[in-house]
């Protein structure tokens, strides 16, 4: 495995700035890692973003984990009840809860 | 949909709801509290917060969400609804309101001296719920991932018990670029029970290369606890109603019910089952059964499959099938009506105006050539035409109803601030009158309202020292009569003092003191500009509009204003107004070469023209018609034709004879307003067009008559007026 390619993406990742962040996303070489440390907002847009940039690794039998989720990228992966879809290692409200993919 | 036309529709709902929620607050305050008010009042408060939320108007959405807490513990039977806190909840959506229209003038976040005025509220709110809290228990935890085995599965598959509301949305790939974030509506639905569970949809994501990120590809699956209805529900997912697929499914829905779900959203069938059973709607034997079932016999209701099988009994299945029914109807009532800009109707009604006018000239030619075909056709036309645009005019009429509950809150508050008690009684809300009337009607009514509450009604003492009940009486009424709407305003109060109005008229010089004025024309001086009652202004009546104001505004509505009143039993103010500011049946008559038309709604009848020798009055049947003749009110050159008629106008319940040479028959007016130039003329109210392209003026009954009245004695029009 290759060494692995982390982005980091920070402020919002709404609408917004979908479209700037989608080649980002999918560039090559292939992200390994996405750090959401420092994302402020995220909404619909962004977590659609992501699992399709998941998506797509999965597809090409690629890893792809997220990492650092930040307190807004949380709420809403909460939420919606995502967290599976991306298989990480998740720590929610302060109760350690290990989420397995089931995809 | 652009972001800035959804904002208006917020407003204008909020302003809507603000309406609905004060008038639930009222209807409290007067009656016993009960349920169905204070379901009002939450719902109002809750919508509003809600799409506040969507908006991002913060201020709004933390100020309705202490407000909406409150009214939640009265709605649970926690905290008494008493007069303090309707009085406190009243400000409270006052504040609201006032934060609405912040957002109007575009402070989306809140004018900081707003919110400095929202503090003292939010305070006193805090305080009944503190007053509450002293005996509750701690607040439920929303339900997060708690440590369980499978941490994923948050409700165990097998025990599919279905008391959660299931709901299914599917959103349109433009919702995220209509500004809209399902994210919203799904933390908004949070707000309003508890989200069991959410599996989020994700088959219609297509691969990276082909991803729109501008799209929305995503749906869900909810399981959703609460104890509201599904309108509710369905309200939270208005904004994007057009937008989405969605489908709500009650608790205890019927297997099938689930299936068809299965089938209607798209997506795979097997996937959507499987998230079913995760949400714990549905246990994985059940799903199987009917899954499979269907595949076997597809020609066969569900409803069918299952009462086969004896899994349901049939009522039940038809029981589903008129709940499903009534559901249906009443969605379909709600879609009955829509809301038109009003400009759009004005352009309707002045384009129909227009066509009233060509059609004038059409039939004008028509009748000239002499075609009997073309006569017939013209006049299946004209019956069209008129039909257009009654029903025009119709889209314009509102019910005066709206108008009159306002001032419930007028009443409560100023009897409040006056140390009164006084309640107000409305009749006739259902009346009808054009929109632009009513828009203009308001303030002079509060005037009258408040001065009637001011003035007219006495203190409690003084009310019992005369024997009357302490509660004073305001009562509105509105009804039609002969093409005007009549809008009385009635208090039970001490009357008008004729004798100290008089001597202050004098003293104004508004009369002259040797004048023998009778009660109407003395208590008409009320309305004079220069009269005011000054000494007995409050603070209610210092706000700057005198009583000629209104009765400027009335007039330049076409309407008149006449009180009458009892020493000691009550003063009557009678408002009257015409129907509609923009087309009216007409009558024209002609004088010498001018033709003029008269609202046929004003006219009673055409009689002869006959006279008592050497006097301005005839004998209709008994009875003394004093009249004016059209040719001297105008200063028409020419003698009068033989054969003269005289058209008997009324108005306010008095009759006056007009003069005229000829009868040319009913018209469609179409009112056009006179220029600056023609505003202090008499008698005439405005123009219109024939269809001979000729201008004809609209004649002003009141005024007339009025006149016809002066010109006669007294005594003659003393007598006359008894008689009518």
């Amino acid at each position: 495995m290759s060494a692995p390619n982390v982005l980091r993406i920070e402020g919002e990742f709404t609408i917004f700035r979908a479209a700037e962040l989608m080649p980002v996303l999918l560039a090559q070489p292939p992200v390994t890692e996405i750090d959401l440390s420092g994302v402020t907002e995220i909404d619909t847009a962004g977590v659609q973003l992501l699992m399709a940039t998941k998506k797509e690794a999965l597809r090409a039998g690629r890893e792809l984990h997220l990492s650092g989720h930040s307190p807004a990228v949380l709420d809403v992966f909460e939420l919606l009840n995502v967290a599976a879809f991306f298989g990480d290692q998740l720590v929610m409200d302060s109760r350690a809860s290990t989420a397995h993919a089931r995809s | 949909m652009d972001i800035d036309d959804a904002l208006q529709t917020f407003l204008d709902e909020c302003r809507e709801l603000l309406v609905d929620m004060e008038a639930a607050l009222l209807a409290v305050d007067g009656t016993q509290a009960n349920d169905e008010l204070v379901n009002a009042v939450f719902r109002a408060a809750h919508t509003i917060k809600g799409s506040a939320g969507l908006f991002a108007l913060d201020p709004i959405v933390s100020f309705t969400h202490v407000v909406e807490n409150v009214l939640d513990k009265v709605r649970s039977g926690k905290l008494a609804l008493g007069q303090s806190l309707v009085a406190l909840l009243l400000a409270c959506g006052d504040h609201i309101g006032a934060l609405v229209d912040g957002v109007a003038a575009g402070f989306r976040q809140g004018d900081p001296e707003l919110l400095l005025q929202g503090e003292p509220l939010t305070a006193q709110l805090g305080e009944f719920l503190k007053e509450f809290r002293a005996h509750a228990s701690p607040v439920r935890s929303r339900a997060v991932a708690t440590p369980q085995q499978e941490p994923v599965r948050r409700i165990g598959g097998q025990n599919a018990d279905a008391d959660h509301w299931h709901i299914s949305v599917r959103f349109g790939a433009d919702v995220l670029r209509n500004g809209m974030d399902p994210l919203s509506f799904i933390r908004y639905l949070a707000t309003m029970g508890t989200l069991s569970t959410i599996e989020t949809v994700t088959d219609a994501l297509p691969a990276a290369n082909a991803l729109d990120p501008e799209a929305c590809y995503l749906g869900f699956e909810i399981a959703f606890l609460c104890n509201t209805t599904k309108a509710a529900i369905e309200q939270v997912f208005e904004f994007v109603q057009d937008d989405c697929q969605l489908v709500i499914l009650p608790p205890n829905s019927l297997i099938s019910e689930y299936v068809d779900l299965i089938a209607a959203q798209h997506g795979e069938p097997d996937r959507l089952g499987d998230m079913l059973v995760r949400c714990g709607t549905l246990t994985p034997q059940e799903l199987d059964h009917a899954l499979d079932v269907q595949v076997d016999s597809p020609d066969k209701a569900i409803g069918t499959i299952l009462v086969e099988q004896g899994s349901v009994q049939p009522e039940v299945v038809d029981a589903a099938l008129t709940k499903q029914k009534q559901n249906r109807e009443s969605g379909a009532a709600e879609s009955k009506s829509i809301r038109v800009d009003a400009d759009k109707l004005d352009q309707l009604i002045n384009l129909v105006g227009e066509l009233i006018i060509a059609g004038a000239s059409v039939n004008m030619i028509a009748q000239r050539a002499q075609v009997p075909a073309l006569t017939e056709a013209i006049s299946k036309l004209a019956t069209l035409v008129e039909d257009v645009r009654d029903s025009a005019l119709q889209l314009r009429m509102v019910k005066i109803g709206a108008t009159f509950n306002r001032f419930s809150r007028v009443v409560h508050d100023v009897a409040r601030d006056l140390g009164k008690d006084i309640a107000l009684q409305i009749a006739g809300e259902e009346t009808e009158l054009d929109k632009t009337v009513v828009e203009k009607i308001g303030d002079p009514l509060m005037h009258l309202v408040r001065n009637a509450m001011d003035h007219g009604i006495e203190s409690a003492a003084l009310r019992a020292t005369r024997g009357k009940p302490a509660q004073g009486t305001l009562k509105l009424n509105a009804f039609h009569d002969s093409g005007a709407i009549v809008i009385t305003v009635q208090d039970d109060g001490g009357g008008l003092p004729r004798d100290k109005i008089f001597a202050k008229a004098v003293e104004r010089g508004l009369v002259d003191g040797a004048q023998h004025l009778s009660d109407e024309e003395v208590f008409a001086l009320i309305f004079e500009p220069g009269f005011s009652t000054a000494e007995k202004v409050t603070n209610l009546s210092g706000r700057g509009v005198g009583l000629d104001v209104v009765k400027r505004n009335i007039t330049a509505l076409r309407g008149t204003v006449a009180v009458s009143s009892q020493a000691g039993l009550g003063t009557t103010v009678t408002v009257r107004l015409p129907l509609t500011l923009a087309i009216i049946d007409g009558f024209l008559v002609g004088v010498g070469r001018a033709v003029y038309a008269i609202p046929l709604d004003m006219i009673e009848e055409c009689v002869k023209y006959s006279a008592e020798p050497g006097h301005d009055y005839t004998n209709l049947r008994g009875e003394v018609l004093p009249f004016i003749r059209l040719r001297e009110v105008f200063s028409i050159s020419g003698q009068a034709l033989k054969g003269e008629n005289i058209v008997v106008l009324k108005h306010a319940g008095q009759k006056a004879g007009l003069v005229v040479d000829t009868l040319l028959g009913e018209f469609q007016t179409v009112i056009k307003p006179l220029g600056a130039l023609f505003a202090s003329s008499k008698c005439v109210s405005g123009s219109t067009i024939l269809g001979s392209g000729d201008v004809a003026l609209i004649l002003d009954v009141p005024a007339l008559v009025r006149q016809a009245m002066d010109q006669g004695s007294a005594a003659q029009a003393e007598r006359c007026a008894s008689a009518a």
